[in-house]
């Protein structure tokens, strides 16, 4: 699968997690993606940089560069819209106002703890609304291919890279699986390759287990 | 009174050594002009209290470039290579701070309070020699408030008295860092009456603001271009 397509399963199968009325903030990268597939959802975006109600990429027509994202790319606003200050957007983001957070990562432990906010070695000098965002939405699902470039697992048993916060989160959509982070660590919830979950365990790097059983085909 | 004054006037406001505040989220939201004049002076070793340090060539950049700048505060760098560079090189101080943190110390700053304890970062980099403490059981840490010398805000409309309303996300920091200053410079786009604002929308009363500068820039496009 090329890596454009597979940033669009995860894409898809996160905005199936998403539901009516629900205030939703999408990071950068993957995230972002997800609002092609909300289909009739009415699900309201949220922007950090002060825009609720967050509407698609603005065209040539109705450009306004006052008007961006928190990726600084120009948008559009719905009906629905409000607008307000930096400090307010992030009581909203840390008041728990914020049904769900989709964010990247760099890497999930198996305690849902996430790093996506700076590479080690690198002057990485940029943080943003990750740890706020992290730290503060009532639910975070959190979006990347299992595996880097170099092939190595971003679902790791301790974190490399520096953390983002101490906060458990939800739900990891990756290209392989959906895991949900439980008290005794990560859990399969779905497989979204023909994988099984020994293979999976192999490719990872320990012993990865089912949340429920799964059904048996006959 | 009549606040506004030509935007030349303002260079006299700023001194070597100030701690600036500046609104803008990127380019949106940011008070061009004033950036402009600021470069028309030889004050040097500012403290830039902003989101970021501009785009390439273009606002705070502007001021970075020609090495007025001995410290940025703010959340995102990254996008500033040259920044990186020089951070690197310790050539510019830099103290990063969560987005959220960064509004709120800001708004404290403006509104008499003295610092606030938050949850974010806890357990980061960006928590080190933060003092902590245990509120209902959770973790939190605490946070300075930020204030500065000069507050340079950029809104869409002013009346001649300073009463400021904005234009979408362009709000971004401005509000909060309309209070915080000691002095406030707020730069717009159009300038009108007093009486033809709606009371019930004004975002930021007179009583922050010190001064009004019109924009010289517009809207051309996808670029704010210098049109005055």
């Amino acid at each position: 699968m090329l890596s454009q397509d597979k940033r669009h399963v995860i894409a898809k199968r996160i905005a199936e997690e998403l539901m009516d009325g629900q205030i939703v903030n999408l990071g950068i990268g993957i995230p972002t993606l997800v609002s092609e597939y909300l289909e009739d959802k009415e699900v309201f975006l949220q922007t950090e940089n002060g825009l609720l109600g967050m509407g698609p990429l603005a065209t040539e027509e109705n450009l306004d560069i006052d008007l961006i994202n928190a990726g600084k790319e120009p948008v559009t606003y719905l009906k629905s819209a409000s607008f307000f200050n930096s400090a307010d957007s992030f009581g909203l983001i840390r008041g728990g106002h914020v049904d769900v957070a989709v964010l990247g990562i760099l890497q999930v432990d198996i305690n849902g703890e996430i790093a996506n906010w700076a590479v080690p070695n690198q002057p990485i000098l940029g943080v943003g609304g990750a740890m706020d965002l992290v730290t503060g939405a009532q639910k975070v699902i959190v979006a990347a291919t299992l595996f880097a470039k170099d092939g190595t697992s971003k679902l790791v048993n301790k974190l490399t890279y520096k953390t983002s916060g101490i906060r458990r989160v939800e739900l990891f959509v990756s290209d392989y699986a959906v895991f949900k982070f439980t008290e005794e660590g990560p859990r399969v919830v779905e497989m979204l390759e023909p994988i099984s979950i020994e293979e999976l365990s192999e490719k990872v790097g320990f012993q990865l287990e089912y949340l429920n059983s799964p059904v048996e085909v006959n | 009174m009549d606040k506004v004054v030509e935007s030349h006037e303002i260079r006299k406001l700023f001194k070597s050594g100030d701690q600036i505040l500046s609104g803008g989220f990127g380019l949106s939201g940011t008070a061009l002009t004033v950036i402009d004049e600021l470069l028309e002076t030889d004050i040097t070793d500012l403290t830039v209290v902003s989101n970021n340090l501009g785009d390439l060539g273009q606002g705070l950049h502007k001021l970075f470039i020609q090495g007025k700048i001995k410290k940025a505060i703010g959340s995102f760098f990254s996008i500033n290579r040259e920044a990186v560079i020089a951070w690197s090189k310790g050539e510019l101080e830099i103290e990063l701070l969560p987005q959220g943190t960064l509004a709120e110390a800001i708004r404290c700053g403006g509104a008499g309070i003295g610092g606030f304890y938050t949850k974010t970062a806890v357990g980061t980099e960006l928590a080190e020699g933060k003092e902590e403490r245990v509120i209902d059981g959770e973790r939190y840490i605490f946070e300075k408030a930020i204030k500065g010398d000069v507050a340079i805000i950029k809104a869409a409309k002013a009346d001649r008295l300073g009463n400021l309303v904005y234009h979408t996300t362009a709000r971004n920091f401005n509000p909060m860092m309309a209070t915080a200053g000691k002095i406030v410079i707020a730069e717009v786009d159009e300038i009108v009456e007093v009486g033809d604002l709606d009371p019930e929308y004004i975002v930021t009363p007179h009583a922050y603001v010190d001064y009004v500068v019109q924009s010289k820039y517009s809207k051309v496009g996808s670029e704010y271009v210098e049109s005055r």
